[in-house]
């Protein structure tokens, strides 16, 4: 490239419209400050969204973008990728548009592996519709449409991910920047369908829902950052751990016999050690990172090499002798 | 032309004939119409298909139309799993499938149950003698049997054991029953091809093809076949057999063809031509699966097939790829276009192109799947939320569809829209012979990708045609964003302005308004200059509709027929034409949907003629209402 890329590049002519206060500022923050060091030029690459509040995000990016239609994203995604593989298609969707609506999209996309990059914004409430409860809300949640609170079990969109045999899965923060970026950056790299679940706060309807892993006071206790590899370790002291007890994961205090060597060391192409740490609940803490990494085939490539092997077996296609092709007579 | 009642009437001398003539007299036809119906398994459509074929390669004129159950197999030898191919084979233009047949072939007594109400008086019947069991005849609900009880006295019937033959012919061939019961199909269709003379090199071809690598089956269906070709003459049942000399039809080069195949033909003579790849996203469905059957077979083009997990995946796709710069298709039938009016009305707001095509079939709901209706006509024009006008073009024949997708993705691309192609079960299976045409004589579809973006805007328009550059990612300096939200006149920028948001309505609708301008003048047959009545459809009844009107006029009525293809927006010439008839029937599938649109854009007070039995106008149903208007 002539001259390297920057932010500015990828920053659309558009006002910004989220409340202010909006997790989706950082994130969008994030996404056109990480867009440069991919280096794809801002004609090649292409947001697709749904609807809901995340799903405004293709306006500010200075790119190709297609706001669509509610949960469909996955479909208009893949349609895009297989017939033009060489662009990079990224789809905004969250965890209504993603998991309600279209979670019949979602799933399917991810078991395809299409190469896109998906961004599932997940902040546990309907914000644009204006509070009402969201398959990732908890159950007891109190909102518009559940005064009594939500009878309604959720959904927890990693282990929906991994059920659905993604290739790439991870979890990180609208507002830990350079963890958002380096996520970005290692879905961005991996080829086939990367799921990031984003955790993000909505400052009107949900506020502080992810407070124990944003707090500055206290996240360093609720979050455990995952690194391939490395065993798991967090606290603020990095002083304690995550040991197996039998099948089953319990936090242990370093020291006093227990060392590092005790501990689970992650490893992202392990997926039943992915399944047990999307299902962490308190009082484990919340992992963030990559969760799982495989290599799979992707659908549009897959499809592209098929088309290529036909071709060179057939020839190109001829119309005239595909229309003159069967049983066929000359009326003279 | 008119319905030779004697047809096939006297197609053979049944119960004993003359015991001398090895070589039996030929007698001349002009028409025949002949009904195969058997037990789902029994390889009906098979055997219909393959007449077919022997029927078009000795020139005839012909027309088919398939009738199968929805039940994958309903239980053998139950009404359920009837399924029935009828064809009609002409030295003479035919239109239809015919109303009745002259001759029915029924399988078993549940087949014969099932049709032998639409068999007339004197026509032929051919049976398997053997499969009319005590168990059979009691599945079908026979309480005694036809064949003895003097019930089909009022028909020529003719009882040939047709297992117990099938047998014979592959003694010691070392298959096994069921193998050998399979091949019955084929010595009837070698029987009825000695009786009509029909050449069988082409069914003996098309078994080569299909069982290659079995080389024993293949042996025992060409023995049976010979076997039944060879039995029609040296039997006795036959007094004759009859030649239906070859049709009068326009010189060229000609195939039989399905309104399916027809219409994924289009598509692909669309993509080459316009230079762009074919994207199809599809969910299966019947009667459309087989577009998408045929189109996965055609990946060299290139044509990238897409079997989406839903619906709406399907459209929503073909969208993303209209977006990528592929001709775009979506196929669907009714409860599918239910499922996509929303990705639909997305299309028309961001403008861009894409054909749907909805191969109609009976509802409301599941309704009966296998069986045809024109029912979505307003759905098809109105059926999305907001003002979001879209043109639709409806096939009128089987091959009729290859020019209708061909056109539709025309329009798509000119004028940056969703387009809606509708057919219908019966055109998507039906079949008749097709000229096939020259490539390079097809009209030219002009492909215009934007590339410059000096004074680019996503919604800047062409003064003729109002529609809207095609910018495809991975154009440089033509970044844009498009979107469902209302957008301003030019940029597309998200805009809630009052004023705006009129004009962009205004303006898509003009857009759709405009297509009407390039339509070729409306065609009226019969009086060019007005008469007693004209007779308006669309789709499918094309049919029925001009052999129905072409038998009137020979009777001297002043009937005429419009049979229009452009369904929205309506051709500007239409009401002027119609004006000039002193009374205006339409013939429709359905509750008279056309014709509450012309009544409303026209004040014409136009009445209708509506059929919504998933069955098609029958020739004579629509030769005896236009009597009664006529006489009204």
């Amino acid at each position: 490239m002539a001259t390297a890329l920057t932010r500015k590049d990828f920053v659309s002519d558009q006002e910004v419209r989220w409340c202010p206060g909006c997790g989706d500022y950082a994130i969008l923050a994030g996404v056109q400050k990480m867009m440069p060091e991919f280096g794809v030029a801002p004609e090649n690459v292409v947001f697709i969204s749904g609807i809901g509040c995340s799903s405004r995000f293709p306006y500010y990016m200075n790119t190709y973008g297609f706001h669509t239609i509610h949960g469909r994203a996955p479909a208009f995604a893949t349609g895009l990728k297989v017939s033009r593989p060489e662009l990079d298609v990224w789809v905004v969707t969250g965890d209504g548009d993603g998991l309600s609506i279209g979670g019949n999209h979602l799933i399917h996309v991810l078991r395809r592996n299409v190469d896109l990059k998906i961004l599932l914004f997940n902040n546990r409430i309907y914000g644009l519709t204006k509070g009402q409860y969201s398959p990732t809300s908890e159950v007891g949640k109190v909102t518009k449409s559940t005064p009594l609170g939500s009878v309604d079990f959720p959904f927890n969109p990693l282990t929906v991910a991994l059920g659905a045999h993604a290739t790439f899965v991870a979890r990180t923060v609208d507002v830990e920047q350079k963890h958002l970026g380096e996520t970005l950056k290692r879905a961005h790299d991996h080829r086939g369908a990367s799921f990031i679940e984003i955790l993000q706060n909505c400052n009107i309807f949900n506020d502080g829902a992810f407070n124990d892993v944003t707090d500055k006071g206290i996240k360093a206790e609720h979050q455990l950052i995952l690194e391939h590899g490395k065993p798991l370790i967090f606290g603020k002291n990095r002083d304690k751990g995550i040991r197996l007890n039998g099948h089953r994961p319990e936090v242990v205090a370093l020291g006093n016999g227990v060392s590092e060597s005790d501990l689970i060391v992650h490893d992202e192409t392990n997926l039943a050690l992915a399944f047990m740490l999307g299902n962490f609940e308190a009082p484990l803490p919340t992992p963030i990172g990559v969760f799982y990494a495989t290599s799979r085939p992707t659908y549009d490539a897959a499809i592209n090499k098929q088309l290529a092997e036909a071709k060179s077996k057939q020839g190109p296609g001829d119309l005239r002798k595909l229309l003159m092709s069967g049983d066929t007579w000359t009326v003279d | 032309m008119a319905v030779p009642p004697e047809a096939a009437g006297q197609a053979a001398e049944s119960r004993g004939g003359s015991a001398d003539a090895p070589h039996k007299r030929q007698e001349k036809r002009d028409r025949v119409v002949i009904r195969f119906a058997g037990d789902s398994g029994d390889g009906m459509q098979l055997t219909g298909m393959q007449f077919t074929s022997e029927s078009a390669l000795a020139g005839n004129d012909i027309a088919t139309l398939p009738d199968f159950p929805a039940e994958i197999r309903a239980p053998a030898g139950t009404l359920a799993g009837v399924s029935g191919f009828q064809l009609n084979f002409s030295s003479n233009e035919i239109f239809t499938a015919g109303d009745e047949p002259n001759v029915l072939v029924a399988m078993n007594p549940a087949a014969l149950k099932a049709n032998i109400d639409d068999v007339p008086p004197n026509g032929v019947i051919i049976v398997d003698r053997e499969a009319f069991t005590d168990a059979n005849l009691k599945r079908a609900g026979y309480s005694g049997n036809p064949l003895t009880d003097h019930s089909l006295d009022k028909f020529q019937v003719i009882q040939v054991d047709v297992t117990k033959m099938t047998s014979s012919a592959l003694h010691g061939s070392g298959l096994s029953n069921r193998d050998v019961f399979r091949t019955r199909n084929m010595f009837v269709l070698g029987m009825l091809s000695w009786l009509y003379q029909r050449p069988i090199e082409s069914t003996i071809k098309y078994l080569d093809a299909r069982f290659k690598k079995r080389p024993e089956i293949l042996e025992a269906n060409i023995k049976t076949l010979k076997a039944g070709y060879n039995y029609g003459e040296t039997a006795e049942l036959f007094t004759s057999s009859y030649e239906v000399p070859p049709a009068k039809i326009n010189p060229g080069l000609y195939r039989n063809i399905t309104g399916n195949s027809a219409t994924a033909l289009g598509f692909v003579a669309a993509s080459v031509k316009s230079g762009r790849p074919l994207f199809l996203g599809s969910y299966p469905i019947t009667p459309a699966s087989d577009v998408l059957h045929e189109l996965s077979g055609y990946k060299n083009f290139p044509i990238y097939t897409f079997q989406a997990e839903d619906e709406i995946a399907g459209v929503s796709s073909a969208i993303g790829a209209a977006f990528g710069g592929a001709i775009a298709i979506t196929t669907t039938s009714g409860p599918g276009m239910n499922l996509k009016a929303e990705a639909i009305g997305l299309a028309v707001k961001t403008e861009l192109p894409i054909v749907i095509t909805d191969i109609q079939r009976a509802g409301p709901s599941t309704g009966m799947p296998t069986k045809p209706e024109q029912a979505d006509l307003l759905m098809a024009i109105y059926g999305r939320h907001g003002e979001a006008p879209l043109p639709v073009v409806a096939a009128a024949t089987p091959a009729d569809c290859f020019e209708c997708a061909y056109e539709a993705v025309r329009i798509a691309l000119k004028y940056m829209t969703p387009v809606i192609l509708l057919t219908d079960g019966q055109l998507a299976n039906g079949a008749e012979p097709w000229l096939v045409p020259d490539p390079d004589q097809l009209r030219d579809i002009k492909v215009e990708l934007r590339t410059d973006p000096e004074g680019f805007l996503p919604y800047i328009r062409d003064e003729e045609t109002l529609s809207r550059p095609w910018a495809v990612p991975g154009t440089k300096g033509l970044e844009h964003r498009i979107g469902g939200l209302s957008g301003e006149n030019l940029t597309g920028n998200v805009s809630y302005s009052p004023a705006n948001n009129e004009l962009m309505v205004r303006t898509r609708a003009r857009k759709i308004a405009g297509i009407a301008r390039e339509y070729p003048p409306t065609e009226i047959f019969g009086d060019t200059g007005g008469g007693d009545l004209v007779i308006l459809g669309w789709g499918s009844t094309y049919g029925p509709i001009r052999e129905g009107v072409k038998q009137l006029r020979e009777k001297g009525k002043r009937v005429s027929h419009i049979h229009l293809r452009y369904m929205n927006p309506l051709p500007r010439d239409l009401e002027d034409k119609l004006r000039q008839f002193k009374k205006v029937m339409i013939a429709e599938m359905n509750m008279g949907q056309l014709l509450k649109l012309v009544r409303a854009d026209y004040l014409i007070d136009a009445f209708g003629f509506n059929k919504i039995q998933g069955r098609p106008f029958k020739v004579s149903e629509i030769v005896n209402r236009a009597n009664r208007a006529l006489e009204g």
